[in-house]
């Protein structure tokens, strides 16, 4: 027990340096090195948690396309770090940043170490109905059929930031293409490996997708890694960002919430109202749902790294 | 044969564990990128491999030992790109030996 | 065995942050890229031995996935840096830039 007691310990003490670390670090670069250990020792926290799905997401997500794109970010601040380092915000804003998060900590650490007595769950909940929906892993049951607005809400939010990347985009270049995420010829081992790695890194992302159903894994990991595929041939320079006006991007990043919102108000005509699945129909209708999701996931993330479109396509 | 399967799995993952304390030691203590990307190279590819060889007997069935190998596959390639990637990077970073 | 396979987990993780001091020190990116590196490939270690020692599903997945994506981080930053027609500035600045902006703190 021991061991597995240091462990625990040891992890909750690194993820909070390493948390610290990043913020109080000076350029920004060394702060997303830290990011992005801090998303590594935080998917390993979340394993330790007995939180896998948690896990599988954080290190999808993390260890891609998060670092992906806070790796260009602090490229193209660079220029401009040395000057805006000495901005510094006034002493009230600061003073109230700090009590507010004090503030926040202690609320949290007030509900963690004193809980209510019992502590509430909806775990049996959930796991009560899981037989009804036909889906073995009870997160995909919470993502899809309990939840399933909250998730739903979640696609449209990553479709809006999608397009808050795309209005920095000057009148003249809209629909156009992003930038080439390989500015001039890639090194010979990167091409390899932007080669070997997709079909590998397709079938690890369907397997993810698939297994969602009975076991941790899901639409948002599968679609993190297939994004992540689809980075790593553009930045090798074996594929160039589409335009953004281009058809078939649009019904990609918009097929995933529009199914989704299909098959929702198609459960006005049962008892259940909007979201709700006809009994038998419902794992059926859930995977159909995960599967679009996941393109959609996967195409909206990779055109997230790829930036704003900067020139009219030819 | 399972007390057998015990002992192979303990010193493999004792052995790669050593490997993992190179690597940490290498990293922190040699002189140069150069030099440090290389003690980095001894974790990534003999700790790791040491420590799936030495977990295999303790894998369910066949198909998990299979998930493992390809989990020490992939992180070869990746590690063989990177180091080859960051190599590049520090010679003409110009801050190599 | 389990207990033996989470205190090697113990193990491989703790290297792992150990290395980690390297990330703050530098003195160049590719230093605080190894270090990563080195926590990247710890962390799978730790996750593999967890599964084995804890028997949890979906652990391995977790391994899988950071194997599969281990080379990104370090891919994006390459791709990050300025290239060869701009050795000049982006060659000695990368790191020393940063250790400056360090040294105002």
């Amino acid at each position: 027990m021991s061991a597995a007691l240091l462990l625990d310990g040891g992890l909750a003490l690194l993820v909070v340096a390493v948390a610290l670390r990043s913020i109080a670090v000076g350029p920004a670069f060394a702060a997303v090195v830290g990011f992005v250990a801090f998303g590594l020792l935080l998917a390993l926290a979340w394993v330790r948690l007995a939180a896998v799905d948690v896990a599988l997401t954080e290190a999808a997500i993390g260890s891609g396309v998060t670092g992906a794109v806070l790796i260009a970010a602090a490229a193209r601040l660079r220029p401009t770090e040395a000057g805006s380092a000495a901005e510094r915000p006034g002493p009230g804003l600061r003073a109230a940043t700090a009590a507010l998060s004090v503030l926040v900590s202690l609320a949290l650490a007030g509900l963690v170490l004193f809980p209510a007595d019992p502590a509430p769950s909806l775990a049996p909940d959930a796991g009560a109905h899981l037989a009804a929906l036909g889906v073995g892993n009870p997160v995909t049951a919470v993502l899809l059929a309990y939840r399933a607005m909250d998730t739903l809400l979640e696609k449209v939010v990553l479709l809006l930031a999608l397009l808050g990347v795309w209005s920095l985009a000057q009148d003249t270049a809209w629909g156009g293409l992003p930038r080439p995420q390989c500015p001039s010829r890639a090194e010979g081992s990167l091409v390899l490996l932007a080669r070997l790695l997709p079909p590998v890194g397709i079938l690890v992302g369907v397997y993810v997708l698939w297994v969602g159903a009975v076991a941790p894994g899901g639409a948002f990991q599968g679609g993190a890694i297939l994004a992540a595929m689809w980075i790593l041939a553009m930045i090798a320079g074996l594929l160039d960002p589409p335009a953004t006006g281009r058809r078939w991007v649009r019904r990609a990043v918009t097929v995933g919430p529009a199914v989704f919102m299909v098959v929702g108000v198609a459960g006005f005509a049962l008892p259940g109202g909007f979201l709700s699945y006809p009994e038998g129909l419902a794992k059926p209708l859930i995977i159909a749902v995960e599967v679009v999701l996941t393109l959609s996931i996967a195409v909206i993330l990779g055109l997230l790294v790829a930036g704003p479109p900067e020139r009219k396509s030819p | 044969m399972s007390l057998l399967a015990d002992v192979a799995t303990v010193l493999l993952v004792v052995a790669g564990a050593v490997f993992f304390l190179a690597g940490t030691v290498g990293l922190l203590r040699f002189p140069d990128p150069l030099s440090r990307l290389h003690a980095l190279t001894k974790a990534d590819n003999l700790g790791l491999g040491l420590m799936v060889l030495g977990l295999l007997p303790q894998m369910g069935g066949l198909a998990a030992a299979v998930k493992l190998v390809a989990v020490w596959l992939l992180a070869q390639v990746a590690g063989a790109t990177v180091t080859q990637l960051i190599a590049r990077a520090v010679r003409h970073g110009g801050s190599g030996p | 065995m389990s207990e033996f396979l989470i205190a090697a987990a113990l193990f491989v993780l703790a290297m792992a942050a150990l290395g980690l001091v390297r990330s703050l020190r530098g003195p160049t990116d590719a230093d605080r890229m190894m270090a990563v590196q080195l926590l990247g490939t710890g962390g799978i270690a730790a996750l593999l031995l967890l599964a084995a020692g804890t028997g949890m599903a979906g652990i391995v997945d977790t391994a899988l996935i950071l194997a599969l994506l281990a080379a990104f981080a370090g891919v994006a930053f390459v791709n990050s840096r300025p290239r060869d027609g701009a050795a000049g500035d982006g060659a000695a600045g990368d790191g020393r830039v940063g250790d400056i902006g360090a040294g105002n703190r």
